[in-house]
């Protein structure tokens, strides 16, 4: 079977361009949650009823109304194997839950991958707008006027005193989740994170970083949301969550250059340590190459290591999940297998970048 | 330590959510991870916010418990949920569960939102009647601040506009 376009690049088009603040904003996310006004909630749905639901929502985009915002391709889930399922997972352009147990679920992806458009997942429609780097407000301009065009076409679930009406009561209201996804290794190795994410915490958003064994967080990455959807105005809930991670960046921003003033040799030791075991290593884990790659990333941004482009560091994130690497090596892999995959993988990739063939 | 959602295999994603100041810690395996919810872009493996947010919502007012009917008799009749099955699981099953449950919902969103009332956007073609009267409040206010300052000139303009937006609202 030929490949899908999804499956061939480890890297969605939108992520290939460095945003702002890009160095520590790995990405921003706007998610907006919608129902059809007529239809019970996906969960209800009867099998006929949530076909219904599906045609008119993949409608909107066969009538090409969704077009000034790119070309898009309709996927019914049920028709992807599930190796493809599990890549577009990995990528973040589809849950988990739409993969596995959505009935009439379907997927409206743009070419840049940028817009995705999830059909039957919790709710009826789950807009999605990604940005490189550090732009939430400008995620939040095109998820809206995504939204006003499904909503001339579809009656949404809207009460006046409520708002958008959702299957869950933590979206009612705006139905908005606000994201931005921020590397903070140097607020970790000066151990401030703790501090400053249960300061923020106090403002109504929510910090998600994954913990491996010990307190650092798994590749130093943490998702901070808002967490109110309901009596608070969209722009408010935008402003107060890029408000707060102006100031992280500013954060992070000062210990990496506390760090570099104090022990730079440390960080310089760490950082072309990682490299060398990325370049050599025949067996790498998931959770050490989340590690490592987060110290050479850190050591682009510091300037360190010079030949590796940062996109490749977000790459590799993608590439080195267990089912971007069967896609990649066409086969099936277990754990054992996918860890030698892995670090060939890696090794390869870094090979290439310094070498000039990006 | 055990995975808090199979309870089978060891733990060993252990992550700490905070929400307005306060600190809840989940411990669970990776398979568990893995199948659940949302992902956070650019990291391996996943978690649910759904898991976490079963706390919140296991809730039963207890002020009411005891007054009115009875959780398990309160069905939404568009779909048949019940406010009881709602309170375990956390989902609605249709727009009108919110009608049909609405008595005991505001305690519910002042607790996870800690507001009841929705401010933000309104639906561009179907809100259109919402957004007038919303408008028409507005400028009210801007009215009365006009005239407050003796500005009659834009407080007649404003007068102008409202009876406008006011004459569209009947005819619709
Ligand atoms: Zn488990
Ligand atoms: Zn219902």
């Amino acid at each position: 079977m030929e490949r899908r376009r999804f499956a061939q690049d480890a890297l969605s088009e939108w992520m290939k361009t460095n945003g702002p603040d890009s160095e520590i904003v790995i990405s921003s996310r706007i998610r907006i949650a919608r129902n059809l006004s007529r239809h019970p909630f996906p969960m209800l749905a009867t099998n006929q009823q949530s076909r219904e639901v599906m045609e008119q929502l993949t409608g909107v985009a066969r009538d090409e109304r969704l077009e000034s915002f790119g070309r898009f391709d309709i996927f019914i889930l049920s028709e992807l194997n599930e190796l493809e399922k599990k890549v577009l997972v990995e990528k973040h352009l589809i849950s988990p839950g739409l993969a596995n147990e959505s009935r009439g679920g379907a997927l409206l992806l743009n070419d840049k991958e940028s817009v995705s458009i999830m059909i039957n997942e919790e709710d009826h429609l789950r807009i999605q707008c990604l940005y490189p780097g550090f732009q939430i407000k400008e995620a939040w301009t095109v998820a809206s006027r995504i939204d006003d065009t499904f909503e001339g076409a579809v009656d949404f679930a809207f009460d006046e005193k409520l708002g958008y009406l959702t299957s869950c009561p933590t979206n009612v209201g705006t139905g908005i989740r606000a994201s931005v996804m921020m590397h903070l290794p140097a607020l970790v190795l000066t151990q401030q994170i703790n501090r400053i994410l249960s300061a923020i915490t106090q403002v109504g958003l929510a910090v998600r970083g994954l913990y491996g064994e010990g307190s650092e967080a798994v590749g130093n990455l943490f998702q901070i949301s808002n967490q109110i959807t309901l009596g608070q105005s969209e722009e408010e809930i935008i402003d107060n969550l890029y408000g707060v991670a102006r100031q992280i960046i500013e954060h992070e921003k000062a210990a990496r250059e506390r760090l570099m003033a104090e022990s730079r040799v440390r960080v310089e030791d760490r950082v072309n340590r990682s490299f060398g075991i990325l370049s050599h290593a025949s067996i790498m884990d998931s959770k050490e190459a989340a590690q490592r790659l987060s110290d050479v990333r850190l050591g682009i941004d510091l300037g360190i290591i010079q030949d590796v482009p940062p996109c490749v560091m977000n790459e590799l994130m993608v590439m080195t999940q267990p089912g971007f690497l069967q896609q990649v090596f066409d086969e099936v892999l277990n754990p054992e297998q996918r860890d030698i995959r892995r670090a060939e993988l890696i090794r390869g990739q870094l090979l290439k970048s310094e070498s000039g063939g990006v | 330590m055990q995975c808090q959602e199979c309870g089978k295999k060891p733990a060993t994603l252990h992550f700490t959510k905070i929400v307005n100041g306060e600190k809840t810690e989940f411990h669970i395996c990776e398979a568990c991870a893995r199948e659940k919810g949302e992902l956070i872009p650019g990291t391996p493996g996943g978690f649910s916010i759904h898991s976490l947010l079963s706390g919140l919502l296991d809730f039963e007012p207890a002020a009411q418990s005891g007054l009115g009917p009875k959780p398990q008799t309160i069905r939404c009749e568009e779909c048949g949920l019940t406010y009881s099955q709602f309170s375990k699981i956390g989902r609605f099953g249709c727009s009108s569960c919110y009608r049909h449950f609405s008595g005991r919902l505001d305690p519910l969103f002042k607790r996870v939102h800690g507001n009841t009332v929705h401010v933000g956007k309104i639906p561009l073609r179907s809100g259109q009647q919402i957004q007038s009267r919303r408008e028409i409040e507005q400028l009210k206010l801007e009215l009365q601040e006009k005239i407050s300052h003796e500005e009659f000139e834009s407080a007649a303009q404003i007068r102008d506009r409202i009876r406008e937006l006011e004459r569209r609202l009947a005819d619709a």
